[in-house]
């Protein structure tokens, strides 16, 4: 459903460790970056060593490797996303012409323009930010307030109700498609149907048990002292919860709130089923909707919806590299 | 207590009756706390038990009992023993799906594995430009599904399309892509490695960083030339990651649903999946709940299998 993670298990988790610790260093070092010489800044060594390459005829052939490499990367990966962005520049007729070129002749911002008022691309957005913002916050207010009692207040049969929401973790979302499809468009017991309403998608992916693992692990680590303390001074649990656990939490909380937001943003299938009236969609299901109606669409303003749509997310991944990737390898350095 | 299941004793001589009576008062308090305590506890984890009872948990159950059930939740459902499973296996697009979705996931992995452990082996022995390497191969990662899926719509248009005006450009024979049965399944795991591999290849950094420096200059000590140091170091260091994705990566791809549902359709037998094809009973046909139910089963049978495997290996290097 909306968990991303649905098929990653705990190994591929980023842990409290990793979250809190200086991020790994990225990027050539100054040792690095003065001398022409291809010297590995960290030190470690890995397949070929420095000095191998210190001989001229090997360094010929790593200097053409390298050369090669990022060009191949910014042919694969970046000029894509270029060609997105700069597609939607053009008018329809020189987008139809398709005579390649890397620079557009001319600049028309009528196509982004139009996508935002026209197609409504506006609307779609906002909609999409309310879904995110949503869905995040009730993750936090679910997960942590489930994690902090499962880790510090340790209630009876508190194991079994952790795994059983671990065991979600294994559930092939698709395989939960249509029955939770039927839950959705009635509940159980209260039989409201959430169909077309954000609570559709909020409930449903603040049920996430990536969140609470994670949060779990990194409140075990919070002493037990701090909280002791803290209720001697007469702090309710709850009091404990807002003033000691959740300042402690704040990388743990940037991780998730990230993974939150970019999983609400990047969920289609999901919101495609629960979203059916055209006026609630998100972006990625009005994008969808938009390509297959019957009304034509000229393709510059196609192009301009979907560089918008992406925007954000990169925007995000700039900003919070860091979190994203260190979040991400920290899965794979464990095994 | 250990002594609270132990049967009343005389009490010794030296234990007054007033130490005895607050004793059984504290124990009563304390008792009354750990209630007290663990009411706060549910209170605090009520939201999210619900959450996970009504949407992962009752869906588990819900969708095996629907799949011996008919529901088109316009009626009420009706118990039809296994008719639903004897309709599957007697429709032939069941096992064009199915066919469908073994070519896809073995395609993608032949691209979506192998493309990126390589890509992470050479990353790891270039000095220069580390980040850009690293946000490079992840920014697809990050573009909403639909948007990857949507802009190589556009390069796959056998007319004016990005690719064929390239291949055009080079001399190259153009392709139809999407459009025609023979390619249309490798264009669907063309855009979705694309879209996927900059996780794997992270991933496999990240391992290939973790191996000690030493085991390599052993090995150099020892003669081993670069191919040697490879095989014989590398690999086998890397051989736990590499399973582990491998059985990640079957369980994602079997699931494909946004490539063909985009660029195909949920009709075009050359690309139906189990995931479209369920979509196609459930949600576009005659909305046969039941049907779909039981084609969910079954992945989820399979996946399961997988799922399992998983397990296991994770559970074992645990220890």
């Amino acid at each position: 459903m909306t968990a991303p993670s649905s098929v990653s298990g705990p190994e591929s988790v980023p842990g409290p460790a990793p979250a809190t610790g200086p991020a790994p260093a990225s990027g050539p070092a100054p040792a690095t970056a003065r001398s022409t010489r291809p010297v590995r800044a960290t030190g470690t060594r890995t397949l070929i060593s420095d000095q191998d390459l210190a001989r001229p005829r090997h360094r010929a052939v790593y200097f053409a490797v390298l050369t090669l490499t990022v060009v191949l990367f910014a042919a694969a990966f970046l000029f894509p996303l270029y060609w997105m962005a700069t597609s939607a520049l053009e008018t329809p007729r020189q987008f139809a012409a398709q005579t390649p070129t890397l620079l557009p002749k001319s600049v028309h911002t009528a196509a982004y323009h139009d996508a935002w008022t026209q197609m409504d691309i506006a609307h779609f957005f906002l909609n999409t930010v309310y879904y995110a913002a949503g869905g995040w916050f009730l993750q936090l207010a679910v997960d942590v307030s489930a994690a902090y009692a499962l880790s510090k207040l340790r209630p009876v049969l508190g194991g079994a109700v952790f795994a059983g929401m671990l065991a979600s973790l294994l559930l092939p979302a698709a395989a939960l498609l249509v029955p939770a499809y039927l839950t959705v468009s009635d509940l159980p017991l209260l039989h409201i149907s959430l169909i077309n309403s954000p609570w559709g998608l909020w409930l449903p992916g603040a049920a996430n048990a990536f969140n609470i693992y994670v949060l779990r692990r990194f409140f075990d680590q919070i002493p037990a002292e701090l909280l002791d303390a803290a209720s001697i001074d007469g702090a309710s649990r709850f009091q404990t919860l807002v003033r000691v656990v959740l300042p402690l939490s704040r990388p743990v909380l940037a991780v998730i709130s990230i993974f939150a937001v970019v999983g609400m943003w990047k969920d289609f299938l999901w919101p495609l089923l629960v979203l059916q009236d055209p006026d609630k969609q998100t972006l990625s299901v009005a994008l969808h909707r938009l390509s297959t109606s019957t009304t034509q669409v000229p393709p510059t303003e196609m192009i301009a919806g979907l560089s918008i749509a992406a925007v954000p997310m990169i925007v995000l991944f700039l900003f919070f590299q860091r979190h994203i990737l260190s979040g991400l390898s920290a899965g794979a350095v464990k095994g | 207590m250990a002594t609270s299941l132990a049967p009343p004793r005389p009490d010794p001589p030296a234990a007054p009756a007033r130490g005895r009576s607050t004793s059984h008062a504290a124990r009563r308090a304390r008792l009354r706390r750990r209630i007290a305590d663990n009411a706060t506890a549910y209170a605090f984890m009520a939201a999210g038990i619900a959450c996970f009872a009504m949407f992962s948990w009752y869906p588990l159950v819900r969708g095996i009992v629907l799949s011996f059930q008919q529901d088109n939740l316009i009626t009420p459902p009706q118990w039809v023993g296994l008719d639903n499973y004897h309709h599957l296996f007697a429709d032939p697009l069941f096992w064009t799906a199915w066919k469908n979705t073994a070519e896809f996931t073995g395609l993608a992995l032949l691209l979506g594995y192998a493309v990126p452990f390589v890509i992470a082996v050479l990353l790891n022995e270039l000095r220069h430009f580390r980040a850009y390497f690293r946000i490079a191969v992840y920014l697809p990662v990050m573009l909403p599904p639909i948007v990857s899926v949507m802009l190589w719509q556009f390069f796959y248009d056998p007319g004016g399309g990005l690719f064929n005006t390239v291949l055009r450009g080079a001399g190259l024979p153009t392709s139809q892509w999407i459009q025609s049965p023979h390619t249309a399944m490798l264009s669907l795991v063309l855009v979705s490695t694309w879209a996927n591999m900059g996780g794997a290849t992270l991933m496999y950094l990240a391992a290939l960083q973790a191996i000690p420096g030493e085991l390599f200059e052993a090995a150099e000590l020892d003669g081993a030339g670069i191919r040697d140091r490879l095989r014989y170091v590398t690999i086998p260091q890397m051989r736990f990651v590499m399973l582990v994705l491998l059985l990640l990566q079957i369980i994602s791809t079997m699931q494909v649903f946004i490539e063909p549902f985009q660029l195909t359709g949920f009709t075009d037998p050359s690309t139906i999946t189990v995931m479209t094809l369920v979509y196609r009973y459930a949600f576009a046909v005659n909305n046969d709940f039941g049907l779909a139910a039981a084609m969910s089963v079954l992945l989820f049978a399979v996946l399961a299998v997988f799922a399992a495997c998983y397990l296991r290996l994770t559970r074992e290097t645990d220890r």
